[in-house]
């Protein structure tokens, strides 16, 4: 019998018990769908996660002062006084691929604005922070080179800071107190949001000259840490090697004698991120995969009970001419447009699902077509293992049997 | 009802010849049931040629429904030989036995045996299907075949919705649509009332007269006494093997009888 005849047979024969089908198909639906609104989940978050790291700036490198150790008590990083602005420029000097290297320090403090007042993190830089962070400004500019040399009381503040002092004003130009120094606000920043490889709302800071922050503040000559940019994400690797290895001779730190600062790559965090994701998918995927096969074996299961049915028509059918091959073909289809169409409705509803989620969650949606095309597939092959048993029972069945079985 | 069906197109060639269709030689078949061994059938001989019509009776364990089965090519035999059109069937595997049921022969069963949900056209087409037919042949033969039959004008009928005997008469059509060498009917007309029975067999006869080889099997001697020759069968081995000298000719007889009016 030729393919086309067979088809329609096998379909009228799912028509005939449409609920039966939909119940059977549901083991396929319910596979397919998870693993599709898993793996397009998955990879959105994924890509958001990238995006989020991408948000601390591109091809960063961070350097923070290590720890000190003072009568057996190791202080933490950052308790270290050996980190200085000299190095830095050394750095962006003589590392070829460095781009460009912020000095920073830290403290917080209390701001004021008139009647009201916000306690928050103080960071003590250079102009070139905000580019080595990909930061730009929502109004105003950045304080400039002139005011770090001359150590000017001037501030940039991030949209949390903002959204505190100044919720319907612009802050631009207003006199604000850091402490109990008076400064002046020349740029506010545009809202990065939560950082999720920090964990800290990036937005809840003040960046104020290095010099100002150094000299009328915390009065420490030293630096807390530095940003440094790379050329991309493989000169970042490099770059880390070069700023160790330049550290280290400054510093006059000995071979076998641990290092003074530590320099942290993003790229890293990112790929263990990426990688965490990976993990996720495979797990997800895995629970999808444990659906399917249930399903397979729901399949199998309807079509033994079909075949046990229609004995009477197997019977039939080989007394009228039908082969063995026909009979099996016959059933092998059935299987097959079940598990294809719990397959498709499964695809279907898989992205729906990450379409919704997806919109919630605020990700992108990223459902590839070879997951689509792969899950297809996969549905073909389960209608072909689960549905081969029980077709080869029906093609071996007994046609004298076959016709009297009530 | 109608069952007029005289006047058509003879659906097999050839009349009356002395042609040997099947050629039966020491047939035996032996079952094993458990520890016993059943010699169903005890070495069989008979020949029958072409336009034949030939009534094979017995009671039941008679070893008849083993040899419609063998004649069938549903069942193989343990010994003997079984020439169908000269051809030893013996030698055939399961797939050129479908081919040789396909084409050669044509079941009429007593249970009708029809699909349900299916139209009496796509019944009577579905021989055609596994013979490899393209769509236009299949749907003419199975046309031509259903009007032979006299049900040209119920070819969209479910068979819930056709009567016994018009069930049947699909049953003899889908048995005829890939123009048989013999139409096998077992019991064909088990489950009919009387005047249907012989509605069935002036069918039966018809087609006879046409040319068509026709083995029918039967416990009923009124029914046996429609066909030419009667085979009896007893213990696996033939009785009596005779020619039916006071024929019933049911387009006669059905006029004598009473329609039934509910």
């Amino acid at each position: 019998m030729d393919l086309l005849s067979t088809l329609q047979i096998a379909l009228r024969a799912l028509l005939r018990n449409k609920m039966r089908s939909i119940l059977t198909m549901l083991g396929i639906i319910i596979g397919v769908g998870a693993v599709i609104a898993m793996i397009g989940i998955g990879q959105g978050a994924d890509q958001t996660v990238q995006k989020q790291i991408a948000t601390l700036g591109s091809n960063m490198l961070f350097i923070s002062s290590g720890s000190a150790t003072g009568g057996g008590l190791r202080m933490g990083n950052g308790s270290t006084k050996t980190l200085l602005e000299s190095d830095i420029v050394a750095i962006t000097r003589e590392c070829p691929a460095v781009v460009a290297a912020a000095p920073g320090v830290q403290t917080s403090a209390q701001i004021v604005y008139e009647g009201d007042n916000w306690g928050t993190r103080v960071v003590g830089t250079t102009p070139e922070y905000f580019d080595i962070r990909t930061w730009p400004f929502e109004s105003g500019t950045s304080f400039t080179a002139d005011d770090v040399t001359n150590a000017a009381n001037v501030a940039v503040i991030g949209e949390t800071v903002r959204k505190n002092l100044f919720p319907s004003i612009d802050a631009v130009g207003k006199k604000i107190r850091i402490g109990t120094l008076p400064f002046l606000v020349v740029g506010v920043l545009i809202a990065k949001g939560q950082s999720a490889a920090l964990s800290e709302d990036q937005d809840d800071t003040i960046i104020a000259p290095l010099t100002t922050v150094q000299k009328k503040m915390t009065g420490q000559p030293w630096l807390r840490f530095a940003m440094v940019s790379a050329g991309s994400r493989s000169s970042s690797y490099v770059a880390q090697q070069q700023i160790k290895a330049l550290l280290r001779d400054r510093h006059r730190i000995r071979p076998g004698q641990a290092d003074d600062f530590t320099v942290r790559n993003l790229a890293d965090i990112a790929d263990v991120a990426s990688e965490a994701s990976k993990v996720m998918t495979v797990l997800l995927g895995s629970i999808g995969g444990v659906s399917l096969f249930v399903g397979g074996l729901g399949i199998m299961n309807i079509m033994l009970v079909s075949v046990t049915e229609r004995t009477r028509e197997i019977g039939i059918r080989i007394a009228i001419g039908a082969t063995e091959g026909d009979v099996q073909k016959q059933f092998l289809l059935e299987a097959i447009a079940i598990s294809l169409l719990g397959g498709v409705i499964g695809i279907l509803t898989g992205v729906g699902a990450s379409f919704v989620i997806s919109s919630t969650a605020g990700w992108p949606i990223a459902v590839s077509t070879s997951a689509i095309l792969i899950a297809a597939l996969v549905s073909i092959a389960i209608g072909v293992f689960f549905g081969y048993y029980p077709a080869q029972k029906a093609a071996r069945l007994d046609p004298i049997e076959a016709l009297r079985y009530e | 009802m109608e069952t007029s069906v005289a006047n058509l197109e003879s659906p097999v060639s050839g009349h009356n010849s002395n042609e040997s269709v099947l050629c039966v030689e020491e047939l035996h078949k032996y079952y094993q049931m458990g520890d016993n061994k059943v010699h169903a059938l005890r070495g069989v001989n008979v020949e029958i040629n072409r336009g034949e019509f030939v009534a094979i009776m017995g009671a039941s364990g008679s070893g008849k429904s083993t040899f419609m089965n063998i004649l069938g090519c549903l069942d193989k035999p343990s010994a003997g030989r079984y020439l169908l059109e000269g051809i030893d069937v013996a030698g055939h595997d399961k797939t050129q036995l479908a081919g040789i049921r396909n084409r050669k022969i044509g079941f009429v069963f007593q249970g009708f045996n029809l699909l349900s949900r299916t139209t009496a056209l796509e019944n009577t087409e579905l021989p055609t299907l596994y013979a490899r037919l393209d769509k236009e042949e299949r749907r003419a033969r199975a046309l031509e075949s259903l009007r032979l039959v006299g049900l040209a004008d119920r070819t969209d009928h479910f068979p819930s919705q056709l009567s016994g005997g018009q069930q049947q008469r699909v049953a003899i059509a889908r048995a005829l649509v890939n123009s048989p060498s013999i139409l096998l009917a077992d019991e064909p007309t088990g489950n009919l009332d009387s005047r249907t029975s012989v509605e069935v067999m002036e069918i039966f006869q018809t087609l006879n007269d046409q040319g068509l080889t026709i083995i029918l099997v039967t416990h009923e001697t009124d029914i046996a006494n429609f066909a030419r020759r009667s085979i009896v069968f007893r213990d696996g081995t033939i009785r009596r093997d005779e020619i039916i000298s006071r024929r019933s000719v049911a387009a006669e007889l059905i006029k004598t009888m009473p329609t039934l009016e509910d």
